[in-house]
């Protein structure tokens, strides 16, 4: 069994959908976590889902960094343990420093709710493996969605394959139409150096079975399946 | 002594501010010649402190740690005695 800890900050939104869309993944065994007690020894992966954790005050992520829970992810990542952050998980480890750069308010001030494309860039990380090229339809839902760095950040983290996935139209291509927030490059996702760490604006467990619109979520969580703690340096360097 | 350190956080220059792009479209649509808006916030802190050195490197570890996030915002300072303020 893969045993996948979900975190749970005030606020946070879609860490009962992870755990539905999980329970579909056979070989997965999920629990959700209130991230004051958050405790991650056994655990081979953690999720840190979509939400408005802590009302987004002073800034998406920005009072989560500094709870317990983000600090159990930070000995968990430094061991090698797999961690997707969705949306305000994505934001979440953007702000503790876990992942490179920041969101900022989407370039059209909108609240983006749709479905957009996604196109997998590296494989080298737990949720990827197997996907490189694939095109992956999935809904987005987000109004702090515009990742931003600065150029050398950025040139560091496209030269390193750090780059997991970019939103591309129908074809696949990388077009500033199918950009659905202005982010810098179409980046909808980044790793980690040692790629054990990934977030990312689309949510994946929205879109695990036919009657949810799509199931290409389910392709990226299914990869958790044989993910095993503390392997991820060595397998994703 | 009793401080109120009021830090004031900018995107940086060369981040793009979309809040102060839709601000300067609503100012030019009202009929001011504009030609640029930044936002960023305004945040109010009250502590006490020896002396006002030591408030404004207090002020500084809050906004290096938690008040404005480095990678796309820049904070100023200012300190002042609380009862200065009242006054």
């Amino acid at each position: 069994m893969t045993r996948v800890a979900i975190l749970r900050y005030p606020g946070t939104w879609s860490e009962r959908d992870f755990a539905h869309a999980l329970s579909l993944i056979e070989g997965v065994d999920a629990e959700i976590q209130w991230h004051e007690n958050a405790d991650l020894r056994g655990f081979d992966a953690a999720i840190v889902p979509g939400g408005f954790s802590y009302g987004d005050y002073l800034r998406a992520g920005a009072i989560a960094k500094l709870s317990p829970g983000t600090k159990e992810l930070r000995r968990f990542a430094s061991e090698g343990g797999a961690i997707l952050g969705s949306c305000n998980g994505f934001q979440i480890l953007c702000e503790a420093g876990l992942l490179p750069g920041a969101l900022i308010r989407n370039s059209d001030l909108a609240y983006r709710s749709d479905w957009v494309r996604i196109r997998v860039e590296s494989e080298e990380t737990p949720f990827t493996r197997g996907l490189r090229g694939a095109v992956l339809r999935m809904p987005i839902g987000n109004g702090e969605g515009c990742w931003v760095a600065d150029p050398e950040t950025h040139a560091r983290v496209e030269a390193a394959g750090r780059v997991v996935v970019r939103y591309v139209d129908e074809r696949g291509v990388v077009t500033a139409d199918a950009n659905p927030n202005g982010s810098l490059a179409n980046i909808a996702g980044v790793a980690n150096e040692t790629g054990n760490v990934v977030g990312l604006m689309p949510h994946p467990e929205r879109c695990v079975e036919a009657i949810l619109g799509g199931t290409d979520g389910y392709r990226m969580l299914a990869n958790l399946v044989g993910a095993r703690h503390g392997t991820a340096p060595a397998l994703y360097r | 002594m009793r401080f109120v350190a009021r830090v004031l956080v900018r995107p940086k220059a060369e981040v793009r501010d979309p809040q102060g792009e839709a601000v300067f479209a609503a100012l030019r649509s009202l009929g001011h010649d504009v030609s640029e808006v930044r936002t960023g916030k305004e945040i109010l802190v009250t502590f006490d402190a020896a002396d006002e050195e030591s408030a404004r490197t207090a002020a500084e570890r809050m906004g290096d740690q938690l008040l404005a996030n480095p990678v796309i915002e820049s904070y100023a300072v200012e300190v002042a005695r609380e009862a200065a303020k009242a006054r």
